[in-house]
């Protein structure tokens, strides 16, 4: 939330008032960085000091060996890499696809759009558990199993996403628009070279809803990409654990749950805006 | 409206409105169709779909695990629901200040929103570690000893709870803060005026024009925690008597589709999923009227 206007501190605080606001703002600070810390810190350390009953949040000695031993379990870079693909394909096939049903439903005038646009919107109603089973279906009929085009494609269509972004095309002015058409400009100039960069928040935060949703998808990727060729970080990561008998490896799961969320994190900070309003935007999907 | 007429125009509607139409009846409308159909047929993937009417409906009524997986869901958002609900609110108000550092706060709240499910549960999970986790230590620390946290199902369902709560607060707290921001400061002047007290303000003014947002809170939190299932597939301990024992609806859902193959099955159950959301949203919505003030200029 960028513009913000929050009520001003009330004059008349005493010192013990402010210490205990100081207490409390690093109090939650605390709370939110800490388990991310520990994250960290257990994943530099060797796996006999995990196994200590008093925890040292600096590591001493710091070792890398739980990433090496990470890089040796699983195709680390092509895990990565491949988490990398899926969500940026996804995310600028999402955006584009979504852009332009988008233009058609606020630019144009055409007979039938509302109700089309109505049929668009109850899609959004059915929750995504009814869908994984048909779509899990669909997608190995079309011998989709375990390629990229099954973690990336049913993803593209959103209703979701022309929602949103036809509520931004919707608030545009119509003079740019009309002085271009009396230039002689068709539909797709308009589209790519007016409407486009005037929504650049809209997609913007279309894009970074769509990036993080994929980025951290989990349920979907486990049953249509079970192969290490197209394994994405979040399954590969979550099947790391120790089997029945195998003990868990907690240096070398945290070295791998530094990978998978480093990324995203980074990503927040750059972008805080645009994250904000894209997971304020998600609670709308539901 | 300028531009081309007639077929011309059609052209270029069709152009951008394809891809999406086409992609969503098929991956889209399509699945919701078949999904609804394959609910009254009995499925393996293997052999052909066998029309068996509302069977799958009927052996899901009278289904334990169905039940038990109904009673976990209801039991975790019982628990899950309302303190999500008050720390959000807390940490809105909380945070809706211009106090020197509150942006910092505000972005770390934040930082567990952006994380994936996958990684908060592992991190979870280890800091409930029972021997070494942060969590049991701390208990020590203070002379008590720890449960075995993920091992049972008692105790899990409170580690999940925490770890939910944890990941969602700085979420809820970001919508209130919305609702907060958009209530106008003439009102708290007026009543200022008038000599309302501090709790004045957030009783008789901030909560009652807030309403629609706790509202639109409390929706959202349901849908999505009827349809939970990420940190239950995975915190539990492998093989404990908690991950034999605690399983939501969704995972039901998906146990019954990936590993017995059944797909009608499943799919009926996540059908009566869907109807069990929208009763539950219904009658929020017409219970709304009892406290939620949409503010009339």
């Amino acid at each position: 939330m960028s513009a913000t206007a929050p009520r001003p501190a009330s004059g008349g605080e005493t010192i013990a008032g402010k210490v205990l606001r100081v207490a409390m703002m690093t109090l939650i600070v605390a709370l939110m960085v800490l388990p991310f810390a520990w994250m960290l810190s257990t994943s530099l350390k060797p796996q006999q000091y995990i196994l200590s009953t008093t925890p040292q949040l600096i590591p001493n000695p710091l070792t890398f060996e739980s990433y090496i031993k990470l890089a040796d379990r699983i195709n680390l870079f092509r895990t990565f890499f491949n988490s990398l693909l899926v969500a940026v394909l996804g995310t600028g096939g999402q955006v584009l696809v979504s852009a332009m049903a988008a233009y058609a439903f606020s630019r144009m005038q055409w007979r039938g759009r509302d109700t089309v646009f109505v049929l668009y919107l109850a899609t959004m109603m059915i929750p995504s558990v009814v869908l994984v089973i048909p779509q899990f279906i669909l997608v190995r009929g079309l011998g989709w199993m375990n390629s990229f085009a099954a973690l990336i494609v049913p993803g593209l269509f959103s209703a979701f996403g022309t929602f949103l972004l036809r509520q931004s095309f919707l608030g545009l002015p119509k003079d740019f628009e009309e002085a271009a058409f009396v230039d002689g400009a068709n539909y797709f100039t308009i589209f790519w070279r007016i409407i486009l960069p005037l929504s650049q928040p809209a997609l913007a935060t279309l894009a970074v809803f769509s990036f993080m949703g994929l980025w951290n998808a989990y349920l979907w990727p486990l049953f249509v990409a079970r192969q290490e060729a197209v394994m994405t970080l979040p399954v590969a990561l979550a099947a790391l654990q120790g089997g029945p008998r195998a003990l868990t490896e907690w240096n070398m799961v945290m070295a791998g749950s530094v990978v998978a969320v480093l990324p995203i994190l980074v990503a927040y900070l750059l972008a805080q805006r645009w994250f904000v309003g894209g997971v304020v935007s998600s609670g709308i999907k539901g | 409206m300028a531009g081309d007429r007639g077929w011309q125009k059609w052209k270029w509607v069709l152009l951008f409105l394809l891809p999406s139409l086409l992609g969503l009846t098929v991956f889209i409308l399509y699945p919701i169709i078949s999904s609804f159909w394959l609910a009254f047929n009995d499925w393996n993937l293997l052999s052909p779909p066998e029309f068996v009417g509302l069977a799958n409906f009927q052996e899901l009524f009278s289904d334990p695990s169905f039940w038990s997986a109904l009673r976990y869901t209801l039991t975790f958002i019982v628990l899950y629901v309302p303190l999500a609900f008050v720390l959000g609110l807390g940490l809105a108000l909380f945070l809706n200040h211009r106090w020197r550092g509150i942006l910092v706060v505000r972005a770390a709240t934040f930082l567990p929103v952006v994380a994936s499910w996958v990684v908060v549960s592992l991190i979870w999970k280890w800091i409930f570690n029972p021997a070494y986790g942060l969590v049991n230590f701390a208990l020590k620390w203070v002379g008590i000893t720890g449960p075995a946290w993920l091992f049972e199902p008692q105790t899990a369902i409170y580690a999940m709870v925490i770890t939910s709560v944890w990941k969602d607060v700085g979420y809820i707290a970001l919508l209130n803060l919305g609702g907060l921001q958009g209530i106008s400061e003439t009102y708290y002047e007026a009543a200022r005026i008038d000599g309302a007290s501090r709790w004045g303000l957030l009783r008789y003014i901030t909560l009652p024009l807030l309403t629609p947002t706790l509202f639109f809170v409390v929706i959202t939190l349901l849908i999505n925690y009827f349809q939970m299932f990420e940190q239950v597939w995975l915190m539990p301990m492998r093989d404990s008597a908690a991950a034999r024992q605690v399983s939501v609806i969704v995972s039901e859902v998906v146990r019954n589709a990936f590993s017995y193959n059944r797909m009608g099955y499943a799919s009926a159950m996540s059908w009566v999923l869907f109807g069990l959301i929208f009763m539950i949203t219904a009658v929020q919505l017409r219970l709304q009227k009892r406290w939620v003030h949409y503010a009339t200029e």
